[in-house]
């Protein structure tokens, strides 16, 4: 049982490829219709505990089956199991591109790759802002979240004119947002 | 590269994983907002555009994000062994939450003033990612090459509105940058 586990997070880890919600089918379908190891409906509550956690998606999934079925034992297998696969590959990357980065050619071809990751951190970055501040998502004034959007923007100033600690910022608006809440 | 594997450093590399990994709702990219954050403006391990290397690369391995930008930054530090406490200190976090959470999930899901919390952080943790996008985006347009500020705008329409896989992002902008490699070694070569 134990072993099933394993090589089906070792699956998991090794195809899920681009991260985040690329990965929910994938454990779906390796976890709920091939091993059986959770019902569709633990697995719908397993995404909506991952989305309220930190940590990445496939992390939290491993941990919640491995608890489930087996306790602390089955966290240790499931999560190494999800690890593996991206350790080995990183860690020659990793390699790779350390020997070699200071190759002009590789430079240039690097260079091209940065604009890319800085549109892409840009754009997870509003589609968080979207779901923040908009009810449900939806873009328009009606749904507009004022307390959200307010702290928000006082957020943001912190960080751009102080250069406020992000862990900080984050923490924060939890803190004082959930306030303003319970009062209102 | 010095990579240093004392105590200290695998100790601060380790506390400041598991820090970042604990504070990190939403996905791959807020927690490499933080990393920039730490590892490049506060502690300065790492260079800006190393740090947007390091991305690249995590965002084309398979795994998650933040456990494969943990190798990597592990790794840099201080070898296999920086690689192994590193990643230890990312996944300790989600590994403690969802083991507490698992054993009361019915609870924990119906609850009001978690589910506000939860919500109300979003607005924080957009904050960060944008401010860190702003600095990150400056630095291209300081760059003032054409080619980077069309593909950084393209980029993002594509991403944002067209909703294009990171992936196809990542490989179209890795061939363009591997022709304009080559235009540039035959420049060279002429010249």
């Amino acid at each position: 049982m134990i072993w099933k586990l394993f090589f089906a997070f070792i699956q998991v880890g090794m195809f899920s490829v681009g991260g985040g919600y690329a990965a929910i089918p994938l454990i779906q379908e390796q976890i709920v219709n091939i091993y059986k190891l959770m019902t569709l409906e633990q697995f719908s509550d397993l995404v909506t505990i991952a989305e309220m956690t930190p940590g990445p998606i496939s992390i939290n999934s491993s941990t919640f089956v491995g608890m489930q079925l087996s306790g602390i034992p089955g966290v240790l297998i499931c999560t190494l199991g999800c690890i593996i696969p991206s350790f080995i590959i990183c860690l020659t990357l990793a390699h790779i591109y350390y020997k070699y980065r200071d190759l002009g050619s590789l430079q240039t071809v690097l260079a091209s790759l940065r604009p890319a990751v800085v549109s892409l951190i840009g754009s997870a970055g509003l589609s968080i802002l979207l779901i923040g501040i908009f009810k449900g998502g939806i873009i328009s004034m009606h749904n507009l979240n004022y307390v959200e959007t307010g702290l928000f923007a006082v957020c943001l100033f912190l960080l751009r004119k102080y250069k406020a600690n992000p862990i900080a910022i984050i923490l924060g608006s939890g803190v004082v947002g959930t306030l303003i809440y319970m009062f209102i | 590269m010095k990579k240093k594997a004392d105590a200290k450093t695998l100790w601060k590399l380790f506390a400041s994983m598991f820090m970042l990994s604990s504070c990190t709702f939403g996905g791959g990219f807020v927690i490499v907002s933080l990393m920039k954050k730490k590892f490049v403006d506060e502690k300065h391990w790492l260079d800006e555009d190393e740090m947007l290397d390091i991305t690249a690369i995590t965002q084309s391995a398979p795994g998650p994000l933040p456990v494969n930008a943990s190798v990597i930054i592990g790794y840099r530090m201080s070898g296999i062994l920086g690689s192994v406490i590193a990643v230890l200190g990312t996944i300790l976090p989600p590994m403690i939450i969802i083991s507490l959470i698992s054993l009361c999930y019915e609870q924990f899901r119906t609850n009001e003033i978690i589910a506000t919390a939860l919500r109300v952080t979003r607005a924080g943790v957009a904050a960060v990612i944008i401010d860190v996008t702003l600095n990150l985006a400056g630095k291209v347009l300081k760059l003032k090459r054409f080619m980077y500020t069309a593909m950084m705008v393209v980029c993002f329409v594509l991403v944002a509105v067209f909703k294009v896989s990171a992936m196809a992002i990542i490989l179209t902008c890795l061939a363009i940058g591997i022709l304009d490699a080559v235009i540039t070694c035959k420049k060279e070569a002429k010249a």
